[in-house]
């Protein structure tokens, strides 16, 4: 290792770095958002408006900014890990003063041109602490349960901040991307079982405390709950949406209805069919042969994501990877399980594809950071 | 950072390895849910296919034009016209208030209708359009149709709405419309889901109520396809539904409106049948009321003031009314004992203007009593002791038999609502109804019309069409349904003794047209027109034993509704009968001053087809009669208004 780590480690530098880009990661983001620009002009019944058009722009922003970031040399993100923890935790802490100010659950911040979701940034922010957290802290160290103690902290800190938003969808991906980075470092198997172990503990006290003065959950979740065991049992209240997103997938077919050609989406049955159940129309109009062309188009970025990071000396690096591909992977595992049925809804966009500006922006700039990693990879 | 390069490989390792973990599980999960799609959007695709569609498509009724009404010569008594009505949806208006304001400077809005339409936007779901004006001009529709833009969820309407061209002279025939209410429908098991449409017209009484089922057509569907808040985006196919079928009604509208005015305010019935088919001519009742008053739900000052009539306009008395016939139920005694062979038309019986049966004394109505009396003097005279004397011949058994022959004590089947069956009493009957036996005194009481028994007009009608016939005439009120003539039942013989009937026939022309008889003074003097009847009083109260000490008191001097019923039954011409009539009035006085000239009045109307030449009265009466006849026309219906009939 030592001999070859002299004889062929070479890290780009300058403007030569745009060739080492994992380009082909690139396409299928590409690829990825630009069916997702197709879908939106399609629910908007065949306009670039409201919601086509500030896609792409966004998407354009996301490039520029993920182009950015994965000029820098990744060490400069592995340093200032930490401060752009801090500085997320700050922002939910923002919002939360202003949500408890403004009578509701506000979730942004307003940037004038975006609105800004310190959770959606969080999801990046954990996942580049903790790498960098691992990249530290020696390998023998990392199951002792002090040094177990850390990561935890890191991790439900901010997961508190969004449960209490309420955000069940973010907590969840937080927690569960939080997970994977300490799971990748190495941290002893024991754990893992214990705290799945917890977590079946807790789901019985959620459900045990329902209706009692200290219920864990607020009642639109726990109905949200009722609604995955049965939803036919209210199809035009509070099963409806999975009812309609079901009724929408099935009807797809082999080949779909045909772009544009989805009555379910046309008209207005499905909801949110631009945000969290646009996937929904996909399947629709597209079929199953589009819905799992997406779906592969998904794999493969993983694929990309995990050969690049395996192949990567940095551990920083090689963590941040992992953890930003499976990050990425929940986003549309957890937003594919919910609208096809599988486990409740909760508030997750179909990652590139979904409207909304947040999750566009972060994603791309945590897309620059795998970009970097890979870049700066030594070779 | 320095780190050793052991911890490096380790790490390496571990994270590779891991990183592998993490891949399998990762695959496993996308192979998961490729797998749920598969099932989802393979396997299930018919299923979900179909719901997609049941979404989608939506369907909605057509409702279809109701059948017409007609009467015996084509003349339309009740017919569709367009209506335009406006329209507010909330969905679309989005603040109603200004909107409606908006549309009131347009058109004239009813503040009463606009405060129901308000109650029913707020509690109606917000894709439902809710009338807010109702029968609008076509220049306030069109103002409203060409301000839409600054009217967002106004629509305009054209539907069709029932009218009644003739006002009251069919009220009691035809009945009328109206809105479907909740209790109509509790009362419909299964109910056709048109009647559910909101504002949908329905029969509510009359011949509108009873051939509902008829008239109401079939609706037809037109499938829409709605976005998920229930709006229309285009209609995808549609298939007319089966307009209800029309129906003629044996009715003269002619007649009917002459027999409706010549009741006028009288709380009266009058009755024309046709004794050789059956037909119903003209059925009056009176006082009547505009039907198109209901249509559209009626005030409730207009029904009040219904409600509290004292001469009940809300009742059609020829078929729902039932009256002790009185006097004219003496043909039935006579036929009862005629037929039982227990009297001969020439025997007689003495009057002492009184009969004593079972220690009670019966009156005759004459007081000084008639003398000899037969059978042609008895009905001739109305002498109410010689039919005393043949109740103890023929008994109850026969009389009510023969009764029962002649039409009363039955419900025919028309489509009228509260067909009245009247009451043909029977020592059954009694015992059931009365627990007690049949005695005696009933029978003396009956033989006159008087006791138990109950007739109504159209009875009494189709009674005197019977004797006039010997034929077992059945009224027929349609003629018929959507163009299919509708059968007579009327050619059975009664199976009645020729000599008999004819005897009774003589002695009821001698009422009409002998010097004697009781209807002498409004008799008809047109040769081959006379006609035969009979007069009948009949008792609303008991008179007392005071007032029989004291002397009667005379009728005139009672209140309205303690006086006695007046009636009179005719047929005409005498010896070639074609119509048969029946007049009650309430409380009118005496059978032969009251109902009487009605009768003839009708008659002799049902016999011209018009005006009767003055010539066919007694002289006396012309200068009345002229100007009575000057007076009526004043109410007749224009002639025609201009629309092709029907035959």
């Amino acid at each position: 290792m030592s001999y070859l780590e002299h004889t062929v480690k070479y890290t780009p530098s300058g403007l030569r770095k745009v060739f080492y880009l994992n380009w082909p990661l690139l396409l299928l983001l590409l690829a990825v958002a630009t069916l997702g620009f197709l879908m939106l002009y399609s629910v908007a019944g065949g306009a670039f408006n409201p919601w086509a058009e500030p896609q792409i722009k966004r998407f354009g922003l996301g490039m520029v900014l993920m182009f950015t970031v994965a000029m820098i040399p990744i060490y400069f993100w592995r340093n200032v890990a930490l401060l752009a923890y801090l500085f997320t935790l700050g922002l939910l802490l923002l919002v939360q003063v202003m949500g408890d100010v403004g009578m509701g659950a506000q979730r942004w911040i307003d940037l004038g041109f975006m609105r800004l979701q310190p959770s959606e940034l969080m999801k990046v922010t954990l996942v580049m602490l903790l790498a960098a957290y691992y990249d530290w802290l020696p390998v023998r160290k990392v199951s002792h349960p002090l040094w177990v103690a850390v990561p935890l902290a890191i991790i439900l800190i901010p997961t508190a901040l969004v449960l209490k938003q309420p955000d069940l969808g973010t907590s969840i991906l937080l927690v569960m991307g939080g997970g994977t980075v300490m799971f990748l470092a190495g941290v002893h198997w024991a754990y893992f079982t214990a705290v799945i172990a917890a977590g079946v503990g807790l789901v019985t006290a959620v459900f045990e405390s329902r209706g009692t003065p200290w219920q864990l959950l607020n009642d639109y979740q726990y109905r949200r709950i009722d609604t995955f065991l049965d939803p036919s049992a209210d199809p035009l209240g509070a099963g409806y949406h999975i009812t309609q997103s079901k009724i929408a997938l099935g009807s797809g077919g082999w080949t779909g209805r045909g772009f544009m050609q989805g009555t379910q989406s046309r008209l207005n049955f499905l909801p949110e069919k631009h945000t969290d159940f646009i996937f929904t129309t996909l399947a629709e109009e597209f079929g199953f042969l589009g819905a799992v062309s997406l779906l592969g188009l998904y794999a493969l970025i993983i694929i990309f994501c995990i050969t690049s990071a395996l192949s990567n000396p940095n551990r920083f690096a090689a963590l941040l990877t992992l953890g930003i591909a499976t990050t990425f992977f929940l986003f549309f595992a957890v937003n594919m399980a919910m609208v096809m049925g599988l486990i409740p809804v909760v508030g997750v966009p179909l990652p590139l594809v979904s409207y909304g500006g947040s999750a566009m922006i972060v994603l791309m700039a945590a897309f620059g950071l795998v970009q970097s990693a890979h870049v700066h990879k030594p070779r | 950072m320095r780190r050793s390069p052991k911890d490096t490989a380790l790490s390496q390792r571990r994270i590779t390895r891991r990183g592998l973990v993490l891949g399998g599980l990762q695959a496993g999960v996308i192979g998961g849910l490729a797998l749920r799609m598969r099932f989802l959007q393979v396997e299930q695709a018919d299923e979900f296919r179909f719901l997609a569609e049941e979404n989608r498509i939506n369907i909605r009724l057509i409702p279809p034009a109701r059948g017409e009404i007609f009467d015996r010569n084509g003349r339309i008594i009740a017919r569709n016209v367009p209506s335009y009505r406006i329209t507010i949806t909330r969905e679309e208006a989005g603040d109603v208030d200004k909107v409606i304001e908006r549309l009131q400077h347009l058109v004239p809005l009813d503040p009463v209708e606009l405060a129901a339409a308000r109650e029913e936007l707020e509690k109606r779901r917000g894709d439902t359009p809710v009338t807010v004006a109702e029968r609008v001009s076509w220049e306030d529709l069109s103002r409203v149709a060409v301000n839409a833009p600054a009217l967002p969820g106004v629509t305009p309407e054209v539907g069709l709405s029932r009218t009644y061209p003739l006002g009251p002279d069919f009220t009691h025939v035809v009945g009328y419309v109206g809105p479907v209410s909740d209790y109509d429908l509790s009362k419909i098991e299964d109910p056709d889901p048109l009647l559910l449409q909101p504002r949908f017209q329905y029969g509510k009484i009359g011949a509108e109520s009873a051939l509902e089922d008829r008239l109401r057509g079939k609706a037809g569907i037109k499938r829409v396809e709605v976005n998920a808040a229930g709006r229309v985006m285009r209609e995808l196919s549609r298939k007319e539904g089966v307009p209800g079928d029309d129906i003629q009604l044996t009715i003269d509208y002619k007649l009917q409106n002459y027999v409706q005015a010549r009741l006028g305010d009288e709380s009266a019935a009058a009755v024309v049948i046709d004794t050789q088919t059956g037909d119903l001519l003209a059925v009056g009742s009176s006082p009547a009321f505009d039907p198109n008053l209901f249509v559209n739900g009626i005030s409730s000052s207009d029904y009040k003031a219904l409600i509290e009539n004292d001469h009940r306009p809300l009742v059609a008395k020829s078929v729902q009314g039932v009256y002790p016939p009185g006097s004219t139920f003496k043909m039935i005694t006579a036929l009862a004992a005629l037929e039982s062979g227990e009297v001969s038309v020439d025997e007689t019986f003495r009057c002492r203007g009184f009969l004593e049966v079972a220690d009670n004394k019966f009156h005759c109505w004459k007081r000084a009593g008639h003398g000899n009396m037969d059978l042609h003097t008895a009905i001739r005279e109305s002498c109410d002791v010689y039919f005393y004397e043949l109740a103890l011949k023929a008994g109850i058994d026969r009389m009510s038999e023969m009764a029962t022959r002649l039409g009363l004590g039955r419900k025919y089947d028309l489509p009228m609502s509260s067909v009245n069956t009247g009451l043909v009493p029977s020592r059954d009957w009694k015992r059931q109804a009365k627990g007690a036996e049949w005695v005696i005194g009933d029978s003396v009481n009956t033989s006159i019309g008087q006791g138990f028994v109950l007739a109504s007009p159209l009875q009494l009608a189709v009674m005197t069409a019977r004797l006039a016939t010997g034929r077992q005439i059945t009224p027929r009120l349609i003629k018929s349904i959507d163009g299919v003539e509708q059968p007579t039942q009327s050619d059975q013989p009664l199976g009645l003794n020729e000599n008999h009937l004819r005897a009774v026939r003589k002695a009821m022309f001698a009422v009409s047209n002998s010097r004697r008889g009781t209807a002498y003074r409004t008799r008809i003097v047109a040769e081959g027109m006379q006609m035969a009847g009979k007069t009948g009083t009949s008792q609303v109260r008991r008179i007392t034993a005071a007032e029989r000490r004291a002397g009667v008191t005379r009728n005139e001097d009672l209140p309205w509704n303690r006086r006695d019923h007046a009636l009179f039954v005719d047929f005409a011409p005498a010896e070639n009968p074609r119509y048969a009539v029946a007049v009650v009035v309430e409380h009118g006085g005496g059978g032969s001053t009251a109902a009487a000239p009605i009768a003839r009045d009708i008659t002799l109307q049902a016999l011209y087809g018009e005006d009767p030449p003055l010539t066919a009265y007694p002289e006396r009466d012309r200068g009345r009669i002229r100007a009575q006849q000057a007076r009526l026309r004043e109410l007749r219906p224009p002639e025609d208004d201009g629309r092709p009939t029907r035959a």
